[in-house]
């Protein structure tokens, strides 16, 4: 019965939230059908549909008008629950209240991707995955190149440019190589109205990297020195990963606003982006976070599995920050290494000069060349260790504030819908008194107010369940980034030690012969 | 702790900073035992010989460091010798460096897991069993150096040394001895100054001088910066254990595919780090040892320069109170006898000293080829050591 339907004509958006109808009955042909308990005329709550169509920037909580409209119900996609997730059965309660939730920008703001003709019964979630695999899988096809930092403007006004380089086969672009020109507020621009939209419906976005006062400072006075060099170098491949990270999600790939900073030449200034930094955004989280914590939200965790991935991602960050010590000790010892190294080695060849044995003399000397050879080796291992496990384990432990960020944002949530529950309770509690009294006019505000509150009562526990059905979802997917970013990061990791040892092997052959000359 | 033949064998490859010396059967010595009181090391110095001047064919005492350096002092100060180079004095014993890491290690115990604290605490045991090892090997070479010279092993005093069952604190230098040698020394340098500037009349002593001059600047700079290097390559391996032990960790609360991955990367780099610290305190018993050991023997070659040097002047100015007497007619022949001695004493150390630097030299540089070699063979054992332990490991993450 629910095998196929025509896709309902919603604009350009496609439809992805189908439900099987329990008795096939109530079908709401305008857009998508809905799970009916019951034939009972459903509670007064329409969305409206432009809501949730691709003209929007993202996704908006669906407003819940009071329209007398009680027809036009379902004018936009049902929800996104699975016919066989627990969190299904709060929805199915007493009152059946049309599960209207806003549809997630991915299925709507996909111009070119092809409406799926197949509905497959209870299969929402499958097919949203379904899209999210092909973003994410074997034909996700899309490089992201940041570099030849630029310095623009002298003085204390100027800045870097870098740019930003996109190939890709993804349809969704205008073309297929395009490159622009950023600069790092534009990231921290693009990641604050990321984070704006979409972490408090449960998305984690990835963190843009930090400011850095010093580091900038140095580059903008000028000076050409290793480390402003290395600074430029360290930010330009933090800021390359930002954007791999971001366009590796598939919300995140089709948002306008992802694409624009891409895409369009021109970007318009981000604003205060002192506020909106990296760390200004995880500050933000961190803060509500504590307000959180501090309204002692006692929260009846219906779902022992938010409470255990929290607790495991807590372990996770403290343990990250440990190694990422250690890390950065090893880094440090390493350059140590390589600059006493390149000391002696320049003591080595004064020696051999000032040696008067002919061939020890020469072999001093060769020594020192060895010695010189391997202080860089030495440098450059220090780098490996640290572009590339250093500062995977620093994103990573950013990374977690924002997956922290998130699950502290359901706690909200789930208080705001308790507090739409409590303030019902007392409208009908007011009701029910004015019942007696006879004040016709107060009496009818009442139960106005009464079905204000429920509408939004069926609201909160709406979002509720979305963010953590959303949650859910970017855990899995945040977990195999994880696996899959480790892995690849220790192979490379040791191939450079392999690489470091090999060449070690080669100047210590190529010396050998040499001390053996010694007569 | 007594030797065993593995240990005599490792023992006698650490003796590498000079070539064997404990050949001659005549007069054999070694250091088998040692115990570590404290401050305080008694070294037990053995002897075997054939040799008459000896009331036993093989016998046994205790001595500190301070007796050794007793007996070189003593015969620095041996008039008769002063056209050898005298054995450079062994350094004292010197464990500050792994006790301060225990200190820092107790302190930042709380810091660490069982495992991570129990490792480095074996690695600091090690390097303290490392530098028990050094110092036996360094006093047990001045007493080899001796015993193989022609000259010096026939000393009384080494005799003594060897021999006498008593402690020999009672001939050691007593404070106003001590004080004695340091001014001693404080004089000697304002005579080196002065001394320089006296004309060489030999080419041979010469270019030793200005050589062994410059030389022993480049030694001893050269051995300032080994130490860092080598010290900075042991901090690498130190950081290793910390590392595997924080892969460890992260991989026991891992419930993903990373488990494994982390579990083979910690495996991996607890064995890489023994292989560091083996680079590293290889580089620094072939290189470090070996530049030290040498700059202190190029200082021992000065000072005999530095004393021929001396004779020198004496001669140059017994000369001229010969030439004062006959211009005076007084004291003729005790000047012309005064004159004779000083140029027989010059002669004499000059003759012994060209021998002494020539085999110097040679020694120097034998020891030197030596120890490159073993260097450079030991590097390269252990880089491909460390490259198959990490391609077997890259393979079999790769597998999976």
């Amino acid at each position: 019965m629910a095998t196929e339907r025509e896709p309902p004509p919603l604009g350009d958006a496609e439809q992805t939230d189908f439900r099987e109808l329990e008795d096939g009955d109530d079908l709401f042909i305008s857009t998508a059908s809905t799970l009916e308990s019951s034939p009972t005329s459903p509670e007064p709550a329409s969305l409206p549909a432009e809501d949730i169509c691709a003209n929007s920037n993202g996704p908006q909580p669906a407003e819940i008008s009071l329209d007398d409209d009680l027809e036009d119900l379902f004018a936009e996609a049902t929800e996104e629950v699975s016919l066989d997730s627990p969190e299904r059965e709060p929805i199915l309660s007493d009152e059946p209240s049309p599960a209207v939730t806003p549809v997630t920008p991915t299925a709507l703001v996909t111009p070119r991707v092809e409406p799926k003709t197949i509905f497959v019964p209870a299969m929402f979630e499958r097919s949203k995955e379904e899209l999210e695999e092909e973003a994410n899988g074997d034909s996700f096809d899309m490089e992201i190149v940041v570099s030849d930092p630029e310095k623009v403007g002298d003085g204390m006004n100027a800045y870097m440019a870098y740019k930003v380089t996109t190939k890709t086969s993804l349809t969704i672009f205008n073309e297929n190589e395009f490159s622009v020109k950023r600069r790092f507020s534009d990231f921290l621009g693009l990641h604050s109205k990321l984070a704006t939209k979409y972490m408090h419906i449960g998305y984690i976005v990835p963190p843009a990297p930090e400011k850095s006062i010093v580091g900038m400072t140095k580059v903008k006075v000028g000076k050409e020195d290793s480390s402003s060099t290395e600074f430029v170098e360290k930010r330009r491949a933090a800021l390359e990963r930002y954007l791999e990270r971001t366009v590796k999600h598939p919300t995140l790939l089709h948002d306008p606003d992802v694409m624009q900073f891409l895409e369009s030449s021109e970007l318009p200034r981000a604003v205060s982006t002192q506020a909106l930094s990296g760390a200004g955004i995880l500050r933000m989280v961190n803060k509500a976070a504590e307000a959180v914590n501090k309204m002692t939200i006692k929260m009846n965790e219906s779902d022992a599995w938010f409470e255990e991935k929290q607790q495991q991602f807590e372990n996770l960050d403290q343990q990250l920050r440990k190694l990422h010590t250690s890390v950065e000790s090893l880094v440090c010892h390493r350059k140590e290494l390589s600059v006493n190294t390149a000391a002696f080695a320049k003591s080595a060849a004064m020696l051999g000069n000032s040696e008067d044995h002919t061939a020890l003399s020469r072999a001093l000397s060769q020594l020192a060349e060895v010695e010189e050879k391997i202080d860089q080796l030495h440098q450059e291992q220090a780098y490996a260790d640290f572009y590339l496990f250093a500062e995977l384990l620093s994103d990573y432990v950013r990374l977690l504030t924002a997956v922290k960020g998130v699950f502290d944002q359901r706690m909200k949530t789930w208080q705001k819908w308790q507090d739409a529950q409590a303030m019902l309770q007392k409208k009908r509690e007011a009701e029910s008194k004015l019942q007696f009294a006879n004040k016709p006019d107060k009496l009818q505000q009442a139960k106005d107010e009464i079905r204000e509150w429920e509408g939004k009562v069926q609201q909160g526990e709406r979002d509720f369940e979305q963010i953590s059905k959303t949650i859910r979802k970017e855990v899995g997917r945040f977990e195999k980034e994880r696996v899959r970013d480790f892995k690849a990061v220790i192979i490379k990791y040791l191939e450079s030690l392999v690489q470091t040892q090999q060449q070690l092997i080669k100047y210590w052959e190529a010396f050998l012969p040499e001390a053996k000359a010694i007569a | 702790m007594a030797s065993t033949p593995e240990e005599n064998d490792r023992n006698s490859k650490l003796r590498s900073v000079s070539v064997d010396l404990n050949n001659d059967a005549s007069l054999m010595i070694d250091i088998p035992d040692a115990l570590c009181e404290r401050d305080k090391v008694k070294f037990t110095v053995h002897t075997k010989t054939t040799l008459d001047a000896f009331q036993k064919p093989e016998f046994s005492v205790p001595r500190q460091h301070e007796d050794f350096i007793w007996l070189h002092d003593t015969l620095d100060e041996t008039e008769e010798y002063a056209g050898l180079i005298i054995p450079p004095s062994p350094p004292k014993p010197d464990f500050e460096s792994p006790r301060e890491k225990m200190h820092k290690l107790g302190e930042g115990e709380a810091t660490m897991t069982k495992e991570e604290y129990t490792k480095m605490k074996q690695e600091l045991e090690a390097e303290y069993l490392a530098v028990f090892k050094k110092t036996v090997q360094v006093h047990e070479v001045f007493l080899q150096r001796l015993s193989s010279h022609p000259v010096l092993s026939k000393d009384r005093n080494f005799q003594i040394f060897l021999e006498y069952e008593q402690d020999l604190s009672v001939r050691r230098k007593n404070a106003k001895e001590m004080f004695g040698g340091f001014f001693k020394n404080m004089v000697k340098t304002a005579d080196e100054v002065i001394i320089s500037g006296i004309k060489e009349v030999d080419d041979f002593f010469d270019q030793e001088k200005t050589f062994l001059l410059d030389y022993y600047n480049k030694i001893r700079d050269a051995t300032t910066k080994a130490e860092k290097m080598t010290r900075a390559h042991k901090n690498v391996a130190d950081d290793y254990i910390h590392f595997s032990a924080t892969l460890d960790s992260l991989s026991a609360d891992e419930s993903t595919a990373l488990k494994m991955y982390l579990l083979k990367l910690a495996e991996l780099f607890e064995k890489l780090r023994k292989v560091e610290g083996r680079v590293a305190s290889d580089e620094d018993l072939k290189l470090t040892e070996l530049l030290r050991y040498y700059m202190r023997d190029i200082q021992a070659a000065k000072d005999l320069l530095y004393r021929r040097a001396r004779a020198l002047a004496d001669y140059e100015s017994s000369n001229k109170a010969l030439d004062k007497a006959r211009l005076k007619s007084k004291e003729v022949q005790q000047a012309e006898e005064h004159q004779q001695l000083c140029c027989q004493k010059f002669e004499k150390l000059s003759e012994s000293g060209k021998r002494e630097l020539i085999s110097f030299k040679g020694r120097r540089v034998v020891a030197f080829r030596k120890n490159l070699i073993e260097m450079a063979e030991l590097e390269i054992k252990h880089a491909k050591s460390s490259v198959s332990l990490l391609q077997s490991c890259i393979d079999m993450l790769k597998t999976n």
